[in-house]
């Protein structure tokens, strides 16, 4: 079948001609230097095309939002999109606030309050949860922990927030009770630019 | 199945070809002279049944992609002008749409059909490896091509999935941003999404290539398990499986039309013709149909890490078949046992499926949690142990043996066949 009958010989090694020399060859030279080029090449591409996927700069440039809050009543939620995605400004009833304080935190299943305006381990309790210095006021990510969807409010076992995928149940906090969420709703950083406006990011 | 040619170039032309570039002896000495063990049933021509949908779904993929638009603005709409406009569009979606559900059928049925016939054991490793690389592929290609309509089980179907990257410790918030190209799906997900829909296809159809020459090197199993030994055992591809495959192409094709022309969104879900909505989640998400029994393991863990890494489990635990397996005998034919627990474990796998499409709700969870434990279970506890256990019939000493005998009694396991098998009086 195949054409090429000539004998070849494969030397065995890329070693020099005389394998009784020591000295390195003009082949091991080649062989070392193109492979050193090949290897950093092909490393130093590899990232831009992998970072080429990452975040790009416009959807960076929509880090924050201002929110107009003076509509609200006790009650009411609104949902605002930051970053693509819903963010749940909720205005709580009193005995919502209520429900929320008077849980121990030996019954959260994450006792983190997962608030990107505190210490990365402060405890999840509704203080540390509500907005700065408005405790009636929720104003969290509104994407479960566990795969991304969005929960439905005023819902669930603790009359917080319930889950349609995957039956997760969060309390009037936000904090995960129950079901395959690992974490309470992510609150994002948040300041009260004055009264009636709500900055997120 | 190797050794010498058996092509004989009868032209000029052919001779001249031949002497250059030897396409038309390959073809020859794969699809027409190549010996096939005789006594292949039509189980075996769902490789031929997936080699066709595999080209339905490049080509009408690609006609559809002439037509689409991958930008989040305009996606759903022009699916909608697909159907409504472009002339025969509604045909060449659905030929799409339900191609896949073909796709998974067929590769469902073939992928069973190994199981069954022992087609993963030695010395067809790598062609098994190969298989589950190819259903890998494949199940990729249709989550990104599900996405690509933008309805509301595009974008929350891609949400969860994608978010299943986000168990990973570390770094797996960072694997979700990247996959995205933003914080949640969106346009740049489409996008990719788009890209890789139309890149996979031809990786398939790259893997499908050194599937087939695999089982070039290694000869086809049987539904004996005993390797062809003679010139008696075997007949020429050409036309014997080409004739039978080519019967249960028709067969298989008016079952695609049936579904093509009377249930075109059976298999679909209507909540995908309603345009994605970040902001609203589908009450009631669930996968398309082929994912069911792997999405039913998803959820069984009460734990998203331990989820996702059963569930990736469940498809990982395959390529370690060939070695899981400690029975010398390939085909489930002479193994009682194994063909009991082969059985059962398409039921669990049927069941899985079933609660994968129900809501994660009260007594669902717990039967999902023991049809999962028992898929492991079959891999990992029984497919070992049933080769220390289990004592195999008498095997025939030739395919020509157990096809004669069974054409002279008209069933296995009889008189006949015994007095044949010299392991029984042994």
């Amino acid at each position: 079948m195949s054409a090429n009958t000539y004998p070849t010989t494969v030397p065995d090694s890329a070693a020099a001609p005389d394998p009784h020399s020591s000295e390195p060859s003009r082949r091991d030279f080649f062989v070392i230097a193109t492979g050193a080029a090949a290897v950093v090449a092909v490393a130093g591409l590899a990232w831009p095309f992998i970072d080429q996927m990452n975040p790009d700069a416009s959807a960076l440039a929509l880090a924050s939002i201002d929110v107009d809050i003076s509509a609200m009543e006790a009650g009411q939620s609104i949902t605002v999109m930051w970053r693509g995605k819903p963010v749940f400004i909720r205005y709580r009833t009193p005995e919502e606030v209520e429900a929320a304080k008077n849980t121990p935190l030996s019954d959260l299943k994450d006792p983190i309050a997962r608030n990107d305006n505190l210490d990365s381990n402060a405890p999840a309790t509704d203080e540390n949860r509500a907005a700065p210095g408005r405790e009636e006021f929720l104003v969290m990510v509104g994407i479960c922990t566990h795969l991304g969807c969005v929960p439905m409010g005023e819902a669930g076992d603790y009359n917080g927030w319930f889950c349609p995928c995957h039956g997760s149940v969060y309390d009037t906090a936000g904090r995960i009770r129950h079901g395959p969420a690992p974490e309470n709703m992510l609150i994002p950083t948040t300041a009260f630019s004055d009264d009636n406006t709500i900055t997120i990011g | 199945m190797q050794g010498t040619s058996e092509y004989q170039p009868r032209t000029g032309i052919e001779r001249w070809i031949d002497s250059r570039m030897p396409l038309p002896r390959l073809m020859y000495d794969s699809f027409i002279a190549y010996p096939i063990p005789r006594n292949l049933n039509y189980s075996y021509a769902f490789g031929a049944i997936l080699s066709l949908v595999l080209v339905v779904q490049i080509l009408t993929g690609v006609v559809l992609a002439m037509h689409y638009a991958a930008n989040s603005a305009i996606a759903f709409n022009s699916v909608e002008q697909i159907m409504r406009d472009v002339n025969y569009g509604w045909l060449l979606r659905y030929m799409h749409a339900n191609g896949s559900s073909m796709f998974f059928i067929a590769v469902y049925i073939h992928m069973f059909r190994g199981l069954y016939y022992g087609s993963y054991k030695a010395p067809r490793e790598i062609q098994w490896i190969l298989g589950v690389i190819l259903f890998l592929l494949m199940m990729a290609t249709a989550f990104m091509g599900y996405v690509l309509p933008w309805g509301q089980m595009s974008f929350w179907g891609a949400t969860v999935i994608t978010n299943l990257f986000s168990a990973i410790p570390l770094v797996g918030e960072g694997i979700t941003h990247w996959l995205w190209g933003g914080f949640a799906v969106g346009n740049p997900t489409l996008n990719r999404f788009f890209s890789l829909h139309y890149l996979l296809p031809f990786m398939i159809v790259g893997v499908v290539i050194l599937h087939v020459w695999a089982f070039h090197v290694t000869g086809q199993t049987n539904p004996t398990g005993v390797e062809p030994k003679s010139r008696s055992d075997v007949v020429p591809f050409t036309p014997h499986a080409t004739m039978k495959d080519a019967v249960a192409m028709v067969a298989f094709a008016l079952f695609f039309a049936w579904f093509l022309f009377y249930l075109p969104n059976y298999l679909g879900h209507p909540d995908n013709y309603t345009l994605a909505n970040p902001l609203v989640t589908p009450p009631h998400i669930v996968p398309e149909w082929y994912f069911l029994p792997f999405y039913a393991i998803l959820r069984a863990i009460p734990s998203k890490l331990g989820g996702v890494i059963a569930m990736f489990a469940s498809i990982i635990v395959l390529f370690f078949l060939p070695w899981l397996d400690r029975s010398k005998v390939q085909s489930a034919a002479y193994r009682p046992l194994y063909r009991i627990f082969f059985w059962i474990f398409v039921v669990n796998v049927i069941c899985l499926g079933y609660f994968g499409a129900k809501p994660p709700e009260g007594w669902y969870v717990l039967a999902t949690q023991l049809l999962t434990a028992y898929y492991f279970v079959h891999f990992l506890i029984i497919f070992p142990l049933l080769g220390y256990i289990e004592k195999p019939r008498p095997r025939p000493t030739s395919i020509t043996e157990a096809v004669l005998s069974k054409h002279k009694s008209g069933g296995g396991g009889t008189p006949a066949e015994a007095a044949a098998s010299p392991e029984r009086r042994g």
